[in-house]
């Protein structure tokens, strides 16, 4: 039997955290193997230092390979792309980014996050 | 900002007729055709290439650029420095390069120089002034890292040019990448079998009329 756990991170609960706080805090979670359900999105320049960060990360520890993460807008929504993106910085600035979630989780376990504008698939390595 | 250097360069630069290059930055997830595509322009207009390309991913690790590349096209002309940049990726594992024929010790090496690139790529996103974002139309372009990529440049409001590669290839599908990204200008092309580059270089001059002054 393969155990996978799937930790919620409320949106409080990284709110008040730096950018830098919170890239660390993913990884650190991530780096545990546990797959992350965040209630919020990280903007694209957090999204950068993530990715950054995570390489230093795979070069530092031989069993991290890194992250596999999407995330996912109510299709309500159905914004454009710069519709999406500029409402994301719009809300991130007043701090109420919470009916988007972002799925994070360690590229050891997700060997892939499929998406496309109705639905997202999590492929797990056997 | 521009610096008191920039605003000589810029300055004298205009007045003596040697304008600037533009920086035109080649950004993408792994083996997209990035080198393939900015080798063709390369090669094209100077007549030689930039880099080496692979079949197996992350061959370009480390940033490479061709400085005073002049592009002429239909009655415009601009000089460009061509900047090619590391596939970028949320995930590197050495393990995937053994099934390309690669010992052990050249996969672990090959991978722990893909990270560092990874991360120069990122850090080269604040110096360019205009950048193609190349993806493989055979692929579903619904990624985070397409997602990031474009983000990162709207947000540094960096014109962005979408090329569609690999359109020679079976399964290619450019109008699906129009749907995901339908605010960016997309042109479907083949950087390796040279077709639609007439529409590329119309593009990359409506694109660089955009650029940050």
């Amino acid at each position: 039997m393969v155990k996978i756990t799937l930790q919620f991170i409320p949106y409080g609960e990284i709110a008040h955290l730096s950018s830098y706080q919170r890239v660390k805090k993913i990884l650190e979670l991530v780096s545990e193997n546990k797959i992350l359900l965040i209630q919020g999105k990280l903007d694209p320049e957090e999204e950068a230092d993530l990715i950054q960060e995570t390489m230093k990360q795979i070069s530092k520890k031989s069993k991290f390979k890194g992250i596999e993460l999407a995330s996912i807008v109510p299709k309500s929504k159905n914004l454009s792309f710069l519709q999406a993106l500029k409402e994301n910085i719009a809300r991130a600035l007043v701090g109420s980014d919470r009916d988007v979630f972002t799925i994070i989780g360690p590229a050891t376990i997700v060997r892939e996050i499929r998406k496309d504008p109705t639905k997202l698939e999590l492929l797990l390595r056997k | 900002m521009m610096n008191f250097l920039d605003f000589l360069a810029n300055l004298f630069g205009g007045i003596f007729g040697n304008k600037k290059p533009i920086k035109l930055g080649f950004y993408g997830p792994p083996n997209t055709g990035k080198t393939t595509l900015a080798n063709r322009i390369c090669k094209d207009w100077t007549g030689e290439e930039l880099g080496k390309v692979s079949k197996i991913p992350h061959e370009t690790r480390e940033v490479q650029a061709k400085e005073k590349v002049e592009i002429k096209f239909n009655n415009k002309k601009a000089i460009f420095k061509i900047i090619d940049t590391p596939g970028i990726a949320t995930k590197i594992d050495y393990e995937d390069f053994l099934r390309y024929g690669l010992s052990v010790k050249e996969a672990k090496k090959r991978a722990r120089e893909a990270t560092k690139g990874v991360i120069e790529a990122i850090k080269w996103l604040d110096d360019m002034d205009a950048v193609i974002v190349v993806l493989d139309s055979t692929k579903n372009p619904y990624t985070q890292v397409n997602i990031t990529i474009i983000g990162n440049l709207v947000a540094r409001k960096i014109p962005v040019l979408i090329a569609a590669n690999k359109i020679d290839l079976k399964g290619a599908n450019v109008k699906k990448i129009e749907a995901a990204f339908p605010e960016f200008k997309v042109v479907g092309l083949s950087a390796k079998e040279g077709h639609n580059l007439e529409e590329f270089y119309a593009s990359l001059f409506e694109l660089i009329r955009k650029k940050k002054k």
